[in-house]
């Protein structure tokens, strides 16, 4: 099975913050509002973690296949900002069969510029036929 | 703040209709390239996609339990999320048939952002005919202060 190469993205903008929020509905100003940003604290607008979180699962449905998609869990393990640039990466890390089906589980990671993990991530899918 | 009542609330239940068009502009929000997003009259849904239920829970009073939480805007944030699908995810052109409850509260110290309290959010998304399709648990932290930027 031959694992894609990791995809970089970025550099990230607040642009992308604000079509991701603008899409998924989640309309926090911490995400965009400069003002408040630093009013909490932050130094720019907070990346909304959810868009690495979703382009970091698009490596792996692009690769797999969205209609084979069975799970996915993201846990968040440090905050991005505008300017950086992101890399997507992962591996299949155990084959099974479940009642039957053949699946595969796969843990992935986005990592900054200066190789700080922001966000990890599982994923289970039914193994595409062919693959 | 976390309020600890919020605990086992239930939002009331709401539907949400799965769109060919929104399912194009998120796909193209998370940089997801695979043409089922985009070909046939039934695209498939992106991976995290359900997130979209805010759109939804927000035209039902009371759907989001999630306000009773009272977390804070500035100190709150995403500490997990997860999406499991009971088969194939969903596809353009569904209705499915949504409810909300808060599952969880706990509390743990943190050197560096004073007491942090999570909250567990779970939806349950079921079809016409009942059958559990997909679970939404979204976990929430609240810091104590804002947390150090790198």
């Amino acid at each position: 099975m031959n694992t894609p190469e990791p995809r970089t993205f970025g550099p990230i903008t607040r642009t992308d913050f604000v079509r991701y929020q603008g899409a998924s509905g989640d309309m926090n100003p911490v995400h965009h509002d400069e003002l408040f940003a630093k009013n909490a604290g932050f130094p720019a607008p907070l990346g909304v973690g959810m868009f690495p979180a979703g382009v970091m699962a698009s490596w792996a449905t692009d690769w797999l296949g969205p209609e084979n998609l069975r799970r996915v869990r993201i846990r968040w393990k440090s905050p991005v900002f505008p300017d950086y640039v992101l890399t997507v990466s992962g591996q299949v890390v155990r084959e099974y069969e479940e009642d039957g089906v053949a699946m595969l589980d796969l843990e992935l990671a986005v990592t900054t510029q200066e190789d700080r993990v922001s966000v990890q991530g599982w994923m289970s899918f039914v193994r595409p036929e062919g693959l | 703040m976390v309020a600890p009542k919020s605990l086992g609330a239930e939002g009331t239940p709401f539907e949400m209709d799965i769109e060919r068009g929104k399912i194009g502009e998120f796909a193209r929000a998370v940089h997801a390239e695979h043409p089922d997003h985009w070909q046939g009259d039934h695209p498939v849904v992106p991976a995290t996609f359900l997130t979209t239920q805010f759109f939804w829970e927000e035209r039902v009073a009371g759907a989001n339990p999630w306000a009773l939480v009272e977390m804070s805007q500035e100190r709150g944030m995403h500490a997990e999320q997860e999406y499991i699908f009971h088969g194939p995810p969903p596809r353009a052109g569904e209705r499915l048939f949504a409810r909300s409850r808060i599952a969880e509260i706990w509390e743990k110290p943190s050197r560096s952002a004073g007491t942090l309290t999570f909250v567990k959010m779970i939806t349950e998304f079921r079809d016409a005919e009942g059958t559990l399709r997909a679970e939404a648990i979204l976990t929430g932290v609240e810091t104590g202060k804002p947390p150090e930027a790198p």
